[in-house]
């Protein structure tokens, strides 16, 4: 069936089987591969996007919900090239906040979404907000630094 | 933003590789699309261990979209060879280990749940995957044997039927009949029984393989997501597939993670290969998690019974260890590398420690092979003694701390010969734990302690000393070991005719900022900008040979190699400058990117060298040769022997069982440190799993059905973001003195050096009840039963 949706503020219009999850339609038939599966249980959170501005894991989700919405994905984060990071991307950088960086999107737009909600979060509250992440290169530390980094940084910017 | 600078070694540039990966741009196997592709599912063995009948696809073949589908007999028919071990060890009979074949679509029997019975290609992974459910398959289901002491039984289920005894290898390290001397002269042996729990890698990206054959030129292409794409090359070239080396191109790009799971040759790489061959088009595989957890490589599973016996002063006197080490129902590419010889040449620890024996018994079982997993033998050895130390240390009343102290060998005593093979060549393990108290405030703990106490909970401290042999390896010992091939690395540095720098090299990265590292070790070098080197590895079309990345080898090995052609690129300079200066090759020296005669200001830039390397007009073509681009190899002449102390620091809630890490101290001593940001970020990582393997994660089987209980992460508990207190790394390095920088390697420290600290916390926490040992993992499952049964036991008392 066809759905209309924005992607990454871009409006399109796109044919999905119903059965076909969110995900599928972002990596399969729209090559948005920053959008990462890592599991087939909805637990590690590398396919997590925004969809009207709140995360949400994107095996969890049909493409036709999204009929009439807005999904961004980690590629909208920004437009490629180190100046123009968000401030979220920079802060992981900044802090070695990735190594593999296959959870990287995943935990990249679950701390943007953070961030909207409580923007000056402290140590136990990322760690707590980042439960439906999983991440197996960095031991979680340099990714708490750098939320708390991004954190300060998407303060700054307002 | 932009750093056109040169970056020293010691330095904490920001990663290279970091702008793909956080607008993500990677390039991941699961990305990757080609022209006219199809898709591969496997249909995978239900049973832990069954006769293989009848295999009846036809109305499979009818469903929509299904181009082809194939089992194991197909590949028998076309030649297709078993997976290849790369290490074959000796029994202590002197006669080499059974290895029997491991196909890679199972034929007439299947030998663990996830076994491969089938494949599937259809225009979609969906009418793949619909078609697999299609396919009907007659098993005669065989009673199965899962565990280790179980396996070695009597009557035991027979996994495979040359080896009724289900024993692989009869193994041993050391001089039993001097342990038994330490044994009868010991005051006092402290013994222990000890389970190092079946782990499941799990690194975050899945496997996946595309095959693909292009017929006008005969090529062969497998992307993979390996450590080691030449190695595959090799391996499957060679010994599976039967293609020549020239005609195989083998592409591992970007790599979610490793930790050990991607260092194998796998059946499924074969079998796209093989497969788009056959029908002339491109095979997608991409590994769902659940259908990893059966058929990635898992790690540790051994039972273990160990003694040591002491003299009255607490001194060591010698050491008996015997472990039953579980294979799973074929072997993989290390496997019996892995509990013998990366495990006993360990168990001396940091200490002098007179007289070693161990022996392992390898054993086949109906599970999923078991293979190296970060770490890989070594925590697994640093488990054993460290436990030991501990039960010592508390039977005979001597300070945990006091009684490693009296033991460690002094860092003047190195070059230090244990009695297992290894001779260590620097280290400081007192310098270490000297410096490991004071960051973890050892002496504030009692103070912590007692307030826990009043909040009604236990807290405990706990604390590892470690060693590793990584580096992996010095190919004439490992040759002496079973090694069926040398394990030297390859590194080419490539000059550009401006004096930027692309580096091929065989190590293969995937987290652990190579792109980075060895951009360092160039730009220090050469005295190029940083920004103008790039690093190129994973493609065997491009990078001419390498082993890989493992056994935390790729600085110390794969760096070795680099470092060398860096000092080939600069004699080669020097004689081009020679020539362009009219001076002698003798006078010319090079000093922070610049050639220059000595004793003169005649001098000429990096730049302008490279230039000249490529447009001569006038080069004295016998002795010097245009072009600016050198390559070397490097075979380590030992291995490398990072160690270091770790503190656990653990509170217990005796009403839930609940393990809470409180504070985690690790000091280690990993040499010359070219990049500290990422390598505290190897050790933060790798600590997290050594965690993982103390407090949460457990591959468990179904002992009567063989059923893996554990086969998601709903099941499979992995360590999360909550899970954790900051941790706080430390180095203490000595030099090492044999790797041309003076590197050791970082990337298995925190994985070797955690479980056993965490574990000592917990026992620690515990003692008030009388515990000695706790099995990994702690969960809170089992520590609320320890501490209830104990606390029965006390009142009965």
């Amino acid at each position: 069936m066809e759905i209309n949706l924005a992607i990454n503020k871009h409006p399109i219009s796109v044919s999905v089987d119903p059965a076909t999850l969110l995900v599928e339609l972002l990596r399969e038939q729209l090559s948005f591969t920053g959008t990462h599966v890592g599991c087939d249980t909805s637990q590690c959170g590398a396919c997590l996007v925004h969809f009207n501005g709140e995360s949400v894991k994107s095996c969890t989700m049909l493409a036709v919900s999204a009929d009439g919405g807005s999904v961004m994905t980690v590629e909208g984060l920004s437009v490629a090239g180190r100046a123009n990071l968000h401030p979220m991307q920079q802060a992981f950088h900044e802090n070695h906040g990735l190594q593999c960086g296959f959870c990287t999107p995943g935990m990249l737009m679950s701390a943007v979404d953070l961030v909207g909600r409580n923007p000056d979060p402290t140590e136990t509250e990322v760690r707590g907000w980042l439960e439906g992440n999983l991440c197996r290169c960095t031991g979680y530390h340099n990714i708490v630094k750098s939320v708390i980094a991004g954190a300060a940084a998407m303060r700054d910017a307002k | 933003m932009k750093m056109s600078k040169v970056v020293a070694i010691g330095a904490s540039p920001k990663r290279k590789e970091d702008l793909r990966f956080v607008t993500g741009r990677g390039n991941y196997v699961a990305d990757i699309k080609r022209p006219g592709m199809v898709f591969g599912a496997f249909l995978r063995s239900p049973h832990a261990h069954a006769l293989l009948g009848a295999i009846d696809a036809t109305a499979a073949r009818a469903m929509p979209g299904v181009v082809a589908i194939y089992t194991g007999e197909d590949l028998k028919a076309d030649n297709v060879g078993g997976l290849p071990v790369g290490w074959g060890i000796h029994g202590k009979d002197g006669n080499p280990m059974k290895e029997p074949p491991h196909p890679p679509i199972a034929h007439g029997k299947v030998r663990h749940v996830g076994d491969a019975v089938a494949f599937v290609v259809a225009q979609s992974v969906e009418q793949a995957r619909s078609a697999l459910e299609a396919i009907e398959v007659q098993y005669e289901v065989l009673p199965a044997v899962v565990g280790v002491v179980e396996a070695l039984q009597a009557g035991a289920p027979t996994v495979h039927d040359e080896i009724p005894d289900n024993l692989c290898c009869d193994w041993e390290l050391g001089d039993a009949a001097a342990v038994e001397a330490a044994f009868t002269a010991a005051a006092h042996v402290a013994s222990i029984e000890l389970v190092n729990n079946r782990l499941i890698g799990n690194p975050m990206e899945p496997r996946a393989a595309i095959g693909e054959y292009d017929f006008a030129t005969g090529q062969h292409t497998l992307w993979t997501t390996s450590q080691f794409p030449h190695v595959v090359r090799f391996l499957m070239g060679e010994f599976v597939l039967h293609i020549p080396q020239h005609k195989l191109r083998v592409v591992a790009p970007d790599v979610g993670g490793g930790f050990g799971v991607k260092q194998f040759h796998y059946a499924e790489e074969a079998v796209v290969t093989w497969a788009a061959a056959k029908l002339g088009l491109p095979v997608k595989w991409v590994c769902e998690r659940s259908e990893g957890f059966i058929s990635d490589a898992h790690g540790r599973d051994h039972f273990t019974e160990a003694e040591l016996a002491l003299d009255e002063s607490g001194k060591f006197l010698g050491l008996r260890v015997r472990t039953l080490a579980n294979m799973g129902g074929y072997l993989s590419t290390f496997g019996p590398n892995i509990p013998t010889n990366l495990y006993a040449p360990l168990l001396s620890g940091v200490y002098r420690m007179p007289a070693i024996h161990c022996s392992v018994n390898v054993v086949f079982t109906n599970t999923v092979p078991v293979d190296a997993y970060r770490g890989a033998g070594r925590p697994e050895a640093t488990f054993v003694l460290e436990r030991l130390v501990d039960v010592a240390a508390i039977e005979m009343g001597i300070d945990k701390r006091a009684i490693r102290r009296r033991n460690m060998i002094p860092t003047e005593a190195y070059p230090y010969q244990t009695p297992v093979i290894v001779e260590y060549d620097s280290g400081d393990p007192l310098g270490c734990l000297d410096r490991a108290e004071k960051l973890a405030d050892v002496e504030g703990f009692e103070q912590r302690r007692l307030e826990s106490a009043r909040r009604g909970r236990y807290r405990g401290l706990g604390l590892s000393t470690y060693v590793e042999a990584c580096g992996l390896a010095p190919s004439r010992l490992a040759g002496s070991l079973g090694a069926r091939g040398g394990l030297y690395e390859s590194a080419t540095v490539r000059v550009h005719p401006t004096g930027a720098v692309t580096v091929l090299i065989g190590t293969h990265n995937h987290g652990q900022g190579h792109e980075t590292t060895f951009a360092q070790i160039v730009s220090d070098r050469l005295g190029v900008p940083f920004e103008d080197i790039d690093i190129v590895c994973g493609d065997t079309a491009k990078v001419q040979f390498g082993m890989g990345t493992y056994g935390s080898r790729s600085l110390v090995v794969g760096g070795a190699a680099l470092s060398k052609a860096a000092d080939k690129v600069i004699l080669k300079g020097r004689k081009i400058a020679a020539h362009q200066l009219e001076a002698d090759l003798g006078d010319i020296v090079f000093h922070a990117g610049e050639f220059s005669v000595a004793g003169t200001d005649r001098k000429k830039k990096f730049t302008e060298i490279a230039g000249a390397a490529y447009v001569p007009f006038d080069y004295p073509l016998e002795t010097l040769e245009p072009g600016l681009e050198e390559q070397s190899f490097y075979d380590p002449v030992n291995f490398t022997y990072p160690g270091g102390a770790h503190f656990a620091e653990v509170e217990i809630d005796p009403d839930t069982g609940t393990v809470t890490l409180e504070r985690y101290t690790a000091v280690d001593d990993v040499g010359t440190i070219i990049n500290p940001m990422i390598v505290e970020g190897q050790l933060q990582g790798g600590i997290a799993q050594g965690v993982g393997q103390a407090l949460f994660e457990h591959g468990v089987y179904d002992e009567s059905s063989g059923q893996l209980l554990s086969g998601s992460f709903m099941d499979y508990c992995m360590p999360r973001a909550d899970n954790f207190p900051s941790i706080v790394v430390a180095p203490h390095s000595t030099t090492c003195t044999h790797t041309p920088m003076g590197v050791k390697g970082c990337g298995e420290c925190g994985t070797i050096g955690s479980p056993a600290a965490v574990i000592n916390a917990v026992v620690d926490a515990l003692q008030p009840l009388g515990i000695t040992h706790v099995d990994m993992p702690a969960t809170p499952n089992r520590i609320w039963n320890i501490i209830r049964n104990s606390r029965a036991a006390l009142a009965a008392e």
